[in-house]
């Protein structure tokens, strides 16, 4: 217990990512079995217990904290798990007690027993220092909140042993906690396990933004061209009874998307475009975007969002890997299954033709539907290819919009950029006389180093207040944002929402008074 | 103890306007703005203030106050050993350490057989670089209240320097900054680190290097230490200190990819710790922690406990549990951020 709580605590400190994967690492590497592992689970898929763990822990907090101070020190803390841990009293006398493993509590837990169960806590956190009794209470309650997706805890894993960390992902769900086989084979000790069959993620294959250049290499007859919609790329896994749908960056966001999972009784793994569609229709992104980042869907939710898979590719089908085989045969064996299956809550993304670069060109102006964010062309004759190979898949973006804006708070950064403000909030004018400035979006990314330097100097310099790690500052400074869409929206002040906005140019040069007026945003709203 | 008619305390020791008055000694204790007569517990700039016409303390302590007020530390400055009773007006005034930081005092005050002790701040473990706090007894204990309540138990400093030196085997390729507060914790940090074995250049911040000079001068040996502008490299690996509001902020540009680390009690929360960004949060402060702060009311033996600047809720709650009389005594002008 003691070496997993060193490592959490560290963990919750430090924000850098390569930091955390060589803490994560070293403790990998030098924690044996079966410990390690059920700290690999705790950081991926949790250790879930049904065990009440939370009231326990209360009622035993009333007898041995006077109850008024209990109350006042929560409050100042802010969080339950970890007042009790600071709280909880040293047994009197103090008497040497056997070391708590991490391998002891997470068997204990997942067995599941509730008889007993006050008096095992009681135990537990009797043997423990404070920084260990704060780590099991957040094992125990299901929240670790370190800072680390199960991505970076694979990736940690794999890196630590010389592996690459899709060649976890491989056989990620054919394994269990404490995951005894996985760290055989990462050691040379055992055999590679084996995942046929199972839902697991595998590293998807991705474009690259057309550039000028690319024209002379592509050969439009040879090419498939595709729908780019405006939802989130996924991959749904299926199999052995069992379904799996991830983000692009392979993060099981299953939890959040039941109606999807509760159709997916096959056996393949697909590409698709996650939307929210309606009797057929596309809706805005805005709309999916109530559905991401749930644990748990309510009814309500389900019904007035009702969330879909657009099928692009299949990498697998009933067993078959169908990745080495060019996009033409794919397509072919996905059209052909989809309509053997019929699963529900899918189609499949049509194609779309265009012979010319000429015709291309029109179809892409006339993509400006919100639901498209523009084109794809995919080489007829291309295996699928893990990552972003080039030559291979290209995106067309729908050009961007731009607006003039004025700076109106600055954000400290982290990590690398913490010395400096970095997070720029933005406003457009209103009012006849154009004399209130309302906040449209906030950005950080689009500006150089360099850029960076001057805007911090500028923004030190023309601060009117501060509130913690932000600045609000005199309405002196254009920032010329770009973005992909707007959107009306009822949970900002200004009634709209800017999709990926970022810096395209600081406009040293031009009077704040000049800048846009919120109408002209507004006015861009389809 | 003295079981008398006894008046109450208010009668001739209560707040106004510019702090704690004693009305049969015409002084105040810390007052926040210029007074006639003052009497200064330690240097902290919430406790010592300029502009008084006399000024009362130890000698360390107006060492420290000419060092960062120069000639506002005061029209007439009156240095008094530990533990020498002084006549003021009808009440006597005794000096007793009170183990915050150099040269710091509790202030013992006797009037008509009851004796009050205005502690100021201070705290009860072992630190090198001061005489350690020594117990009163007494009627009236006036106390602070910095970590009044029962989740701030700090660590054993020993603890807390050793995780500073896994991280820099663990990080050597990046600065350690430690914010810390620059008179007091910073030396004593220093002293840690050498007691644990540390022997490498510690780098300063040039706002520690006067006080650091000071303590050396009176006889607090912290080694090789250095000003940050003398140093030639991003000094990769080393220990730089500075005040905590350099941490993240453009000074720190200078220094190689600093790992924030930061010592106070306040890091004991880790939600204050994330707040300000810090990486490596150290649990050294030079205040009580709950159960010093109870301890410490129990062997003051005083009847009624008067709790200032902090968390006083909780501290009244639980005197008054023990049987004491106690209230909150609202001081003007502390910092409760201090420390």
């Amino acid at each position: 217990m003691k070496a997993f709580a060193a490592l959490l605590d560290r963990l919750v400190y430090t924000p850098q990512r390569s930091a955390k994967l060589k803490l994560l690492g070293d403790y990998f590497q030098a924690t044996p079995d079966p410990d390690r592992g059920y700290a690999l689970a705790a950081l991926t898929d949790g250790l879930a217990t049904r065990l009440p763990v939370r009231r326990t822990i209360l009622e035993l907090m009333e007898k041995r904290c006077d109850t008024e101070l209990f109350r006042m020190s929560r409050d100042y803390v802010g969080d339950t798990a970890e007042t009790v841990a600071l709280l909880w009293p040293a047994p009197e006398p103090e008497r040497p007690l056997p070391p708590l493993r991490l391998g002891d509590v997470a068997e204990d837990i997942r067995g599941g027993d509730r008889a007993g169960l006050a008096g095992r806590l009681e135990d537990w956190l009797d043997r423990l220092h404070v920084t260990e009794r704060w780590a099991l209470l957040k094992l125990l309650t299901g929240a670790l909140r370190v800072g680390i997706s199960a991505r970076l805890a694979k990736t940690a894993v794999a890196e630590a042993f010389g592996r690459n960390v899709s060649d976890v992902e491989e056989i990620w769900h054919g394994l269990a906690p404490p995951y005894a086989a996985l760290f055989a084979w990462l050691e040379g000790r055992g055999e590679k396990p084996d995942a046929a069959g199972a839902p697991v993620f595998r590293p998807p294959m991705l474009a690259h933004p057309i550039e000028a250049s690319d024209w002379d290499t592509i050969d439009l007859a040879r090419m498939a061209i595709e729908w780019k919609w405006d939802g989130i790329r996924v991959q749904l896994a299926a199999g052995r009874g069992e379904a799996r749908l991830y983000s692009r960056t392979g993060d099981d966001i299953g939890a959040g998307f039941p109606d999807v999972l509760a159709g997916a009784r096959f056996d393949a793994v697909l590409d698709g475009e996650l939307l929210v569609i309606r009797s057929g229709v596309v809706a805005p992104f805005n709309d999916l975007q109530q559905r991401l980042n749930r644990r748990q869907v309510g009814r309500k939710l389900l019904t007035d969002y009702p969330a879909h898979i657009r099928l692009y590719d299949a990498l697998l089908i009933d067993g078959e890997d169908l990745r080495p085989l060019p996009f033409h045969e794919r397509r072919k064996r996905l059209v052909a299954w989809h309509e053997a299956v019929r699963p529900p809550r899918t189609d499949i993304s049509d194609l779309v033709e265009a012979e010319s670069r000429e015709a291309l060109d029109a179809l892409w102006a006339g993509a400006r539907g919100a639901e498209i964010e523009g084109l794809m062309l995919k080489r007829l004759d291309s295996p699928y290819l893990a990552g972003r190979p080039k030559g291979h898949w290209y995106k067309l973006k729908r050009a961007p919009l731009t607006v003039d804006c004025v700076l109106m708070y600055a954000q400290r950064g982290s990590g690398r950029r913490s010395s400096y403000y970095s997070d720029y909030t933005f406003g457009l004018w209103t009012g006849d006389d154009r004399r209130e400035l309302v906040p449209v979006g906030k950005a950080y990314s689009g500006y150089s180093d360099s850029e960076l330097v001057e805007l911090d100097r500028w923004i030190r310099s023309h601060t009117t207040e501060r509130f913690g790690p932000v600045r609000a500052v005199e309405p002196g400074l254009v920032l010329e944002v770009l973005f992909d869409d707007i959107q009306r929206s009822g949970r900002h002040k200004s009634g709209v929402a800017m999709r990926f906005p970022r810096i395209a140019r600081i406009r040293w040069d031009k009077p704040a008074s000049e800048a846009d007026a919120l109408a002209s945003l507004t006015a861009l709203i389809k | 103890m003295h079981i008398s008619e006894r008046e109450p305390f208010e009668s001739w020791l209560r707040p106004d306007a510019s702090g704690l008055f004693c009305v049969p000694g015409g002084f105040h204790v810390d007052p926040h703005r210029p007074v006639p007569r003052a009497i200064v517990t330690h240097g902290h700039s919430d406790h010592a203030r300029p502009g008084h016409d006399a000024v009362l303390a130890t000698p360390e302590t107006l060492e420290i106050m000419r060092i960062r007020l120069g000639a506002a530390a005061g029209g007439q400055l009156e240095a008094t050993a530990y533990g020498v009773p002084h006549r003021i007006g009808d009440v006597t005034v005794t000096l007793v350490p009170a183990g915050h930081i150099l040269g710091s005092a509790q202030v013992v005050i006797d009037y008509k057989g009851q004796r009050a002790v205005v502690s100021g701040d201070y705290k009860r473990r072992h630190d090198p670089t001061c005489a350690p706090f020594e117990v009163v007894r007494c009627d009236l204990f006036i106390t602070e209240a910095t970590f009044g309540l029962p989740v701030f138990r700090h660590e054993p400093d020993a603890r807390e320097i050793g995780r500073l030196l896994v991280s820099l085997a663990d990080f050597p390729e990046r600065t350690h900054q430690l914010g810390a507060y620059g008179l007091g914790k910073c030396q004593r940090l220093i002293v840690l680190l050498r007691q644990a074995g540390y022997d490498r250049p510690i780098w300063l911040h040039g706002a520690m290097v006067s006080i650091s000079q000071l303590y050396q001068r009176l006889g607090i040996d912290l080694g090789d230490v250095r000003p940050v502008s003398e140093a030639t490299d991003r000094l990769a690996g080393e220990v730089v200190i500075s005040p905590p509001s350099a941490l993240g902020d453009r000074w720190s540009r200078r220094l190689a990819d600093p790992v924030t680390a930061f010592a106070s009690g306040w890091m004991r929360v880790r939600g204050r710790a994330r707040q300000r960004g810090v990486e490596l949060p150290l649990i050294i402060s030079d205040h009580v922690d709950w159960p010093e702060l109870m301890q410490t009311i129990e062997e003051t033996e005083a009847g009624e406990i008067w709790v200032t600047h902090g968390r006083e809720e909780a501290v009244v709650y639980r005197a008054r549990q023990m049987g004491r009389r106690a209230r909150a005594l609202a001081l003007v002008g502390r910092e409760d951020e201090a420390e």
